[in-house]
């Protein structure tokens, strides 16, 4: 069983832990698509998303998630919250913590934002994205979704690209990954690699390399909203140098999955025919995305440590 | 009043006395320093088995007041000051408003006065308001009493400013106390760029982020002929940089802070507020570096960076943790722990760093124990080990990474002028 209070990042998280939820969440996928199979597993449950950061696909996943297991779900909508008259969010946490909350799903812009209110209130809290440092749902979805293709993680060559430094999503599956036993290259400018040199996974700012009997190739965005200072001279020369499309993946394996978080920039770390391509599996990681977050809500309202 | 101190051991650096001997204080100043002193006197303090030096000196602390009085003021800033064995401290001009003005300075020295119990020597800020644009009235400050010009906390942007501001400072003979800090090279960061921050998924300062600042403001000091201190110097590159250009026989000073010689990133291991400080705790090879240049006497100060903040701005989100620790009431035992057990410092060296050298650097008549001198002493108890306890600070504020540390030294009193202040490690105003 799921024996933590909290989902903070895959970094904390044992190789068991991380399998037992993608067992879950084979499960929890066939009731996505056929309703009559929704048992209300965690009614009764109380959940609470914080998003102190834009979210399309996470927040209505998650949410979705929740009500498919019969639990209460609501959005705290933190713009029209105390939170805009300045209320600290330890303060947010412990108020939502007196209201009966189990458990929280929260995105915050900066790092650690999660651990600190998970510190500080006696609810489960789920990271939901947390500034550049993890996004361990999208992780474990991108896991789930590559065990549906792949017979094992282990000696898989996942190739990851694009804006690395600023990718929580390119560090929880570095983490993931490697504790599965996967091989992992980091590819992008080297603007964009950071420090992610230190993590223990291969790097390269050349894609081809990085391409090269890949079978996984994961495209990230290029996340304008966290540059401060431009990391590359234009989307054109981007795309030129470090844009993924038919020519480069010609040196992945034939069987190569084609991932990526969203949302995408269409036409700038992926051309369009490859996203829409057959490879493609970006659709289904969306739906791979509400069973494994069914699987973490459940898992951790029925064993996690409170 | 006369004080009889019998039987210390008198560190003085600057007459590099190091044995027993008795000291009589009269009317505040220090009448005898000798062996086996018969006269009577009003107190006698028994310092057998302990060192007895001249009152600390500590450079670089923020005070607060005015404008964050929450955080700390001259009156609680003062206390923890003589708990830690500081007679002497320079708040820095960070404060709200900014000490840029004579009238400031006047402000601050008249509180201290007042409200203090130990000397408070105010910097002034470079420019007006810290804004980097204007010169602030760096005469009428030094002539009010202001002891240096810096703009702590920043750096000035522009270089030829900076120029024309130590060249100006140089006529009124103070230094410029230096914050190295290229902010586009930190690039908003929250710890150490390393392995460390790459774990926790923090945003790194890199160390070139200082040396290129350390580098400018040298060249500068140089040009211009002027009196330069470094701040807090935190990476290796700096202290290859000061290394050079003492080298070469430019007189540049700089200062280490406990914290930058006693801990390295790999120690922060989650987000906890405390552990956030501007340098940041650098690589264990950065430490090494700045160990060995205090030992080397390329960095021949030793300043707290004493940083109170409230509670509510160190338990937050750590990118939005506020920069900066207190320190005044660690650094001696940090600095006995460290430096003197661990090999890099004696005790004579130690002293230096935190009493006669920083005198000298501001070119003030303090930090010596010598007849017809002020008498700021400090007597400490080189043996007591003990557990740092953040709970006991008389600063305002609590935010240590250092509360737990076993360490070694006790100050168990300081006089100032001649005014037992803290007696037995406490304040002898709570004793009454």
């Amino acid at each position: 069983m799921l024996n933590q209070k909290d989902i903070l990042g895959l970094k904390d998280m044992t190789r068991e832990e991380i399998l037992e939820i993608l067992e879950t969440a084979k499960e929890m996928k066939l009731r996505i698509d056929d309703s009559s199979k929704r048992v209300n597993e965690i009614r009764g449950c109380s959940i609470v998303s914080l998003f102190y950061e834009n979210s399309t696909r996470t927040k209505t996943s998650f949410s979705l998630a929740g009500k498919y297991l019969g639990a209460t779900v609501q959005d705290l909508g933190v713009g029209t919250s105390s939170v805009k008259k300045g209320e600290s969010l330890i303060d947010t946490g412990k108020t939502l913590d007196q209201m009966g909350v189990e458990i929280m799903v929260m995105r915050h812009s900066m790092t650690g934002a999660p651990h600190i209110l998970a510190k500080n209130v006696s609810a489960h809290v789920i990271n939901a994205g947390d500034g550049s440092n993890e996004h361990p749902t999208q992780a474990l979805l991108d896991l789930f979704t590559i065990s549906e293709y792949k017979k094992s993680f282990e000696g898989l060559k996942i190739a990851i690209i694009g804006d690395i430094s600023h990718s929580r999503v390119a560090r929880s599956n570095v983490f993931g990954l490697s504790k599965l036993g996967a091989k992992v290259t980091l590819a992008g400018p080297s603007t964009l690699l950071g420090g992610s040199g230190l993590l223990g996974v291969k790097t390269t700012p050349d894609v081809k390399e990085a391409v090269k009997d890949a079978d996984v190739v994961m495209g990230l965005r290029i996340q304008f909203e966290r540059q401060k200072t431009t990391a590359f001279p234009d989307l054109a020369e981007y795309r030129e140098l470090f844009g993924i499309n038919k020519e480069i993946l010609k040196y992945a394996k034939k069987d190569v999955l084609i991932m990526h978080p969203g949302p995408v920039n269409r036409g700038i770390e992926l051309s369009t025919d490859i996203i829409d391509g057959e490879n493609s599996v970006i659709n289904i990681q969306v739906k791979n995305g509400v069973a494994v977050r069914m699987a973490i809500l459940k898992l951790l309202y029925e064993g996690g440590k409170k | 009043m006369k004080i009889l101190i019998q039987n210390g051991q008198v560190i003085d650096p600057a007459s590099q006395t190091n044995e027993i001997k008795d000291i009589l204080v009269e009317e505040g100043c220090i009448v005898k320093i000798e062996k086996n002193i018969t006269e009577n006197a009003d107190k006698i303090i028994d310092a057998n088995g302990c060192w007895v030096t001249p009152g600390f000196i500590d450079v670089h602390v923020h005070l607060r007041e005015p404008g964050y009085e929450y955080k700390e003021t001259i009156a609680t800033g003062t206390r923890s000051a003589a708990k830690g064995g500081f007679t002497t401290i320079c708040p820095m001009p960070n404060t709200n408003p900014v000490c840029d003005s004579d009238i400031m300075v006047e402000y601050i020295k008249l509180k201290a006065e007042r409200e203090g119990v130990v000397h408070v020597l105010p910097i002034g800020a470079i420019t007006k308001g810290q804004q980097g644009e204007e010169l602030a009235n760096i005469g009428k400050m030094a002539k009010a009493g202001a002891c240096a010009i810096s703009e702590d906390g920043k750096s000035v942007p522009s270089s030829g400013l900076l120029k024309t501001a130590m060249k100006y400072a140089k006529m009124f003979d103070i230094p410029v106390l230096s914050h190295c800090e290229d902010i586009a090279l930190a690039g908003g960061g929250s710890m150490n760029a390393g392995p460390a921050a790459q774990l926790l998924g923090l945003k790194g300062i890199s160390n070139d982020s200082e040396e290129v600042i350390v580098a400018r403001d040298i060249i500068l000091a140089k040009s211009t002929s002027s009196k330069l201190h470094i701040c807090h110097m935190s990476t290796k590159g700096s202290v290859e940089l000061l290394r050079q250009a003492k080298a070469a026989g430019q007189s540049v000073t700089a200062e280490a802070t406990p914290h930058h010689f006693t801990l390295s990133d790999d120690f922060i291991t989650d987000y906890d507020g405390n552990t956030k400080m501007n340098p940041p705790l650098r690589s264990k090879e950065d430490v090494l570096a700045i160990c060995q240049a205090l030992k080397d006497n390329t960095i021949e100060i030793i300043a707290t960076d004493h940083a109170p903040h409230g509670v509510d701005e160190k338990n937050c989100e750590y990118e939005k943790a506020a920069f900066g620790i207190v320190g005044l009431e660690t650094a001696l035992p940090l600095g006995i722990k460290v430096l003197v057990e661990g090999g890099w410092l004696t005790p004579m060296e130690l002293i230096a760093k935190m009493t006669y050298n920083p005198a000298k650097m501001l070119g003030i008549e303090k930090g010596t124990l010598s007849v017809g001198k002020a008498a700021d002493i400090t007597i400490i108890d080189p043996h007591a080990e003990y557990q740092i306890d953040p709970a006991t600070f008389a600063s305002k504020s609590k935010n240590t990474p250092f509360g737990g540390f076993d360490v070694k030294g006790k100050v168990l009193y300081t006089l100032v002028d001649g005014n037992v202040v803290v007696e037995n490690g406490v304040l002898v105003e709570d004793l009454a």
